[in-house]
């Protein structure tokens, strides 16, 4: 009892990685099941009635359908953690190869949008929290709630509208292959870096602002402010410390809200990531891709909250510092 | 009825354009076949027109009326949007007002149960079951309202946790009232405020997800007109310089601009904020 | 001598929905070198308002709208933020109400200490550090070497507001504005920080504001009092000619209130025994007692009153009697009949006779009720009354509590904190109930309000009989109510009887101590009761 209490930051981070490795299991649980719950025959549900009786059996033959659901499941999740996750439905390839590549394109998409949107949203959200209410604060705020509002593809097409057919500044589809340069890559991703930058900004910063007002009503402030310190120290020293943890929640949320965004901006821009790839799958039914690409983005989505809840909690001076 | 129509002459300029923009909407949904001037699935010209007289704002990609279409979807797209944020709120509220009043185990197992459901992408997760269970309206209505009252239920549990521990809630205990009646008569009065506020922000949210939805294909399925899924049916044109899916697009933004216009006012006075 | 700070006609307004409304109506305010003023009213009288306005400060929704703030020759009213910021903590310093709130959670004390001094060039951080000790070695803080080095959540309540008094000191200020500083504290804990204060503000002539709802605590500290009342000034004296000659009759009804007692109560202690607990031992967790082996008897018209400071287990009790915590041991026995631990198995009829009321009106009515709701309710619910004969009944109870007919149709925001609790007790009686727990039902109101309630509540008591456990923390409502007195002290009863047995010396020694602290309306008081213990100390 005595050493929980001493070291109750790691307790609750020990915590947290617990129950986020439980989640990653109960999902993988879910879409397995999910899968197993299709009414009627599996094979016959996916080939469609006109199937005949060779191609339903090769086809359950090939996912393995004839052996009984839990030894299905384990082999299946265990292949998983190997990197081994089974063959395409529709082109009979290994879903390892068809993934690795996409995966790593969504990666550096999602990062340059990251990369540019939290500093910036962070730091205009905390400037029109200091200058609440002023014009700039109103203009930030109604512009943020009219991106809020936007559908991803609404902004994306007006920048295609723009930067692509406007002013041919920019490709209208971020083809991106291997043998491109970094730069020409870059090139190529701009507008659907830029679309999530914008869409995730706006959020971001929205709560930034109510995180750093919540704190800025402290009564601490307002004695901070009575000791006769000057503006920025107060901002800096006293508010600061106490909104970090708000505000990499913050952070977080908007980032996992990135993961999710990514989707519809690959469509858009028919960039080849694992967002394109999945919508694909789902409207062909391909039911292996479907599972492991979900599986993917769900246990990166739970990483980055799992993260930040650490980083949270760490950041906490009342559990950095225990009685 | 009254205090609430004089409530409203007192919201600020932002929030009365946006009750306008939401206004304009639902007449057009309302009277959509008195407005419309052509049919939802007529073919009424050439493809791809630019808008004349005849049509308002062009043609699409079969020659449909791009207006008309837009009017008749109005009325597809927030008739089952409001439905599904209801059932969510049906769903969510209820299992949270009873988390927070019965606590205990029944809250920590709800709670867990809602915490795995949310750690999980909502995008994702309706991906995955529409391909499971395939694409079609009720299916879309269940699983989107299933997984939006996750968020409600968040809410609305601690928005009762906080009235909860208030004395008015543990005098009615203490009289003896059952536990439905504390949950109608002492906290859903006073956790009107931000629910209502929440109702706006989720609308805009399930709106938006069944756009995007349909704009990959898998909502809302055609000929029926459909904001999301006409900008998908006509995208193809706008690198060829033909602005036709921009009007779906901006729909959909004018409608959730005006509720979060309105959004930002309720959170504002539920909160009794002064700034 | 001359004047410290000299604020003029000063109207402080604050903002309410569409307009400006003056909080501070036209006040003069003058403080001299060491000069201790205090600022006296109820609440609303706009003293911190003042208090802040002298560092031309104000909170947000407020502002200065006119008058002038002379401080050792400089005019802070429109002054310049930077003139502004040279003051603030350097030559004027603040102490808040809530120590715990207004420390930077994320700091360590002594870090926040040297601040102030760094900021403003006084000194450097090592040279601020020794201070820090030489100051918390003066208000007596334990371990002055070490203490600075906690953050504020690992120090105690009292410790903490001596450390807010030691931060306001680090600078050496030539004014020190205490806002309430004790009101938040238990009266034995009270005594030290008051002490604390006195001492420091003497030991370096440190000028001070120091702002209370509470007369007694001003007349320890005070040179010369301002009594406020809706933000203009009542009366402006010297300390001990204000007490002892007030001149206007609102001070006068100040003055008088911890004088209000019960004229003769009558032998209650042949009457039948309502409640009866018998070796009730609670816990919370199942391991730490938060009541241990609890005896205690109600008879029918008798008021008890439970006293003891925070973390007693007074409030606790109350939650074992009304069925929230289940004791673990021992009966509780209501008209004989033993009631069931658990809140659910209890009859309606129990339910009924067994009423509570809460210490803030505010969270114990529902704000989206009317009057006639909230009151109706348990006539509908227990009696079954409705139509005309309900709203008959409720106008009765609202003429028993002294209140008009037509707040019938009024929601609680409409109604003023005491009419609130008027109303929490029409809600009890409305039950017709044979015991009401009051817990700490006048600690929240202002002390006219409750000397109000309190009369109220005597008066029921004669026409209805109903009995009272009387759940508190201040003595004084002990002194004018209770037929009976228990003391408590980490969840036992330390010593049990009638009134006069338990004021009349010899007392327990806890008991005593709780006595002693209470603070008299006398400005000898302090010194003399410090006096005392050090000579007991000693002896």
């Amino acid at each position: 009892m005595d050493f929980l209490k001493q070291n109750s930051i790691f307790a609750l981070v020990a915590q947290r990685l617990s129950f986020g490795l439980l989640t990653l299991f109960i999902i993988s649980l879910l879409i397995f099941i999910g899968v197993e719950a299709l009414p009627g025959d599996f094979a016959e549900a996916i080939l469609g009635q006109s199937a005949t009786a060779e191609t339903v059996e090769a086809f359950r033959q090939e996912l393995n359908l004839d052996q009984p659901p839990v030894q299905r499941y384990f082999s299946w999740l265990g292949g998983f953690v190997q990197g081994d996750l089974g063959t395409s439905l529709a082109n009979g390839r290994p879903i390892a190869d068809l993934l690795g590549w996409r995966f790593k394109n969504t990666i550096f998409l999602a990062s340059i949008a990251a990369l540019i949107a939290v500093p910036l949203a962070v730091i205009m959200g905390i400037a029109a929290a200091l200058y609440r209410n002023t014009f700039f604060d109103k203009v930030l705020s109604m512009t943020s709630l009219s991106m809020i509002s936007f559908p991803e593809f609404f902004m994306a097409y007006i920048l295609i509208a723009l930067f692509s057919v406007k002013l041919a500044w920019f490709p209208s589809i971020a083809n991106i292959n291997e043998q491109m340069s970094f730069a020409a890559k870059l090139n190529a991703v701009v507008l659907p870096a830029l679309t999530l930058t914008l869409v995730v900004m706006a959020h971001m910063m929205r709560q930034t602002r109510a995180a750093i007002i919540n704190i800025l009503s402290s009564p601490f402030i307002e004695m901070a402010n009575l000791k006769g310190l000057n503006r920025l120290r107060v901002v800096v020293l006293h508010a600061f410390p106490n909104a970090l943890s708000p505000v990499i929640n913050v952070i977080a949320l908007n980032l996992a809200y990135l993961v999710v965004g990514v989707v519809i901006v690959e469509v858009v821009f028919v960039y080849p990531g694992l967002g394109q790839l999945l919508v694909d799958s789902v409207s062909k039914r391909d039911i292996p891709v479907v599972q492991a690409s979900g599986l993917i983005f769900a246990a990166t989505y739970i990483l980055l909250n799992l993260i930040a809840d650490i980083l949270s909690i760490i950041s906490n001076p009342r559990l950095r510092n225990p009685r | 009825m009254i205090t609430l129509l004089s409530h409203l002459r007192t919201a600020p300029l932002s929030a009365k354009i946006g009750m306008g923009m939401v206004l304009i909407t639902l007449i057009a949904a309302i009277f959509a076949p008195l407005i419309a001037p052509f049919g939802e699935t007529e073919i009424a010209g050439d493809v791809w027109l630019f808008s004349s007289s005849t049509h308002f704002l062009g043609t699409d990609s079969l020659g449909r009326d791009m207006f008309s279409r837009l009017v008749y979807g109005a009325r597809n797209t927030i008739a089952i949007a409001f439905l599904i944020t209801f059932l969510s709120f049906v769903f969510g509220v209820t299992l949270g007002f009873v988390a927070a009043t019965i606590g205990g185990w029944v809250d920590q197992l709800l709670s867990r149960m809602i915490d795995i459901l949310m750690a999980f992408p909502t995008l994702i997760f309706a991906l995955m079951v529409l391909s499971v269970v395939g694409t079609s309206i009720p299916a879309l209505i269940i699983v989107i309202a299933l997984l939006d009252s996750t968020r409600v239920f968040r809410l609305s549990r601690a928005v009762a946790m906080d009235i909860e521990v208030m004395e008015y809630v543990e005098a009615a205990r203490l009289r003896g009232e059952k536990l439905w009646w504390i949950m109608r008569h002492e906290i859903l009065p006073n956790a009107m405020p931000p629910l209502v506020a929440e109702f706006g922000l989720r609308f805009c949210f399930v709106f938006l997800f069944i756009a995007a939805l349909s704009f990959l294909g898998l909502g809302i399925q055609p000929p029926a007109a459909d904001w999301g899924g006409m900008v998908r049916e006509n995208a193809g044109a706008i690198t060829f310089g033909i602005f036709t899916p921009l009007w779906p697009a901006a729909a959909i933004a004018f409608l959730t601009v005006g509720v979060n216009l309105i959004v930002d006012w309720a959170l504002h006075v539920a909160s009794g904020l002064k700034d | 001598m001359k004047k410290l700070l000299e604020i003029k006609n000063i109207v402080i307004e604050g903002q309410t929905s569409d307009q400006w409304v003056p909080i501070v109506k036209g006040i003069d305010l003058t403080l001299k070198k060491g000069e201790v003023l205090g600022l006296i009213g109820e609440s609303g009288a706009g003293k911190s308002t003042l208090g802040l306005a002298s560092m031309a400060y104000t909170r947000p929704g407020c502002r200065i709208a006119s008058g002038s703030i002379v401080f050792d020759g400089q005019e802070l009213f429109d002054g310049s933020a930077s003139l502004l910021r040279s003051i603030r903590g350097a030559r004027i310093a603040y102490v808040a109400q809530s120590a715990a709130a207004s420390f930077n959670p994320a700091h360590r004390l002594i870090n926040q200490f040297a601040e102030g001094p760094v900021q403003h060039n006084l000194m450097n951080f090592s040279s601020a550090e020794e201070k820090a000790v030489t100051i918390y070695d003066q208000l007596l803080l334990p371990d002055p070497e070490h203490i600075g080095y906690r953050f504020p959540h690992q120090v105690s309540g009292g410790q903490l507001q001596r450390a807010m008094v030691a931060m306001a000191m680090s600078c050496q200020p030539d004014i020190i504005v205490f806002d309430e500083p004790t009101t938040a504290l238990d009266v034995t804990t009270q005594i030290e920080v008051l002490a604390a204060i006195k001492d420091i503000t003497r030991k370096y002539n440190t000028a001070a504001i120091y702002i209370t709802h509470d007369l007694a605590v001003v007349a320890q500290l005070a040179d010369r009092i301002m009594v406020l009342r809706d933000g203009q000034l009542v009366e402006e004296n010297d300390a001990r000619e204000i007490l002892a000659a007030p001149k206007e009759e609102y001070t006068r009804e100040l003055l008088s209130v911890r004088s209000f007692s019960t004229k003769g109560n009558k032998d209650k202690s042949g009457n039948k025994v309502i409640l009866d607990i018998k070796d009730v031992t609670a816990s919370y967790t199942g391991t730490e007692e938060v009541l241990s082996d609890i005896n205690l008897q109600i008879r029918k018209g008798q008021t008890v009153a439970l006293v003891g400071e925070s973390g007693s287990g007074k409030s606790t009790l109350a939650r074992v009697i009304t069925g929230l915590l289940p004791q673990s041991k021992g009966s509780v026995l209501f008209k004989n009949k033993p009631l069931a631990p658990k809140l659910k198995p209890r009859s309606r009829e129990e339910l009924q006779r067994l009423q509570m009321i809460y210490q803030m009106p505010d969270t114990a009515l529902n704000p989206r009720h009317t009057i006639r709701t909230i009151i109706g309710r348990p006539l509908q619910f227990y009696l079954k009354m409705n139509g005309r004969q309900r709203e008959q009944r409720i106008l009765e109870l609202l003429e028993q509590i002294e209140l008009p007919a037509d707040y019938i149709d009024r929601y609680p925001a409409e109604l003023s904190g005491g009419e609130k609790q008027r109303i929490c007790i029409a809600r009890a009686l409305a039950a017709e109930p044979d015991l009401i727990i009051c817990d700490e039902v006048t600690s929240a109101l202002d002390q006219l309000v409750a000397e109000g309630i309190l009369k109220l509540l005597l008066n029921l008591q004669q026409k209805l009989q109903v009995s009272y456990l009387f759940i508190t923390h201040d003595l004084t409502t002990v002194k004018a109510i209770a037929d009976e007195i228990v003391v408590m002290l980490n969840g036992r009863i330390i010593e049990q009887g009638p009134k006069k047995e338990i004021l009349k010396p010899p007392h327990h020694e806890y008991t005593d101590l709780l006595l002693s602290s209470v603070p008299k309306m006398d400005p000898d008081w302090l010194d003399g009761l410090l006096e005392k213990r050090i000579l007991a100390a000693a002896a």
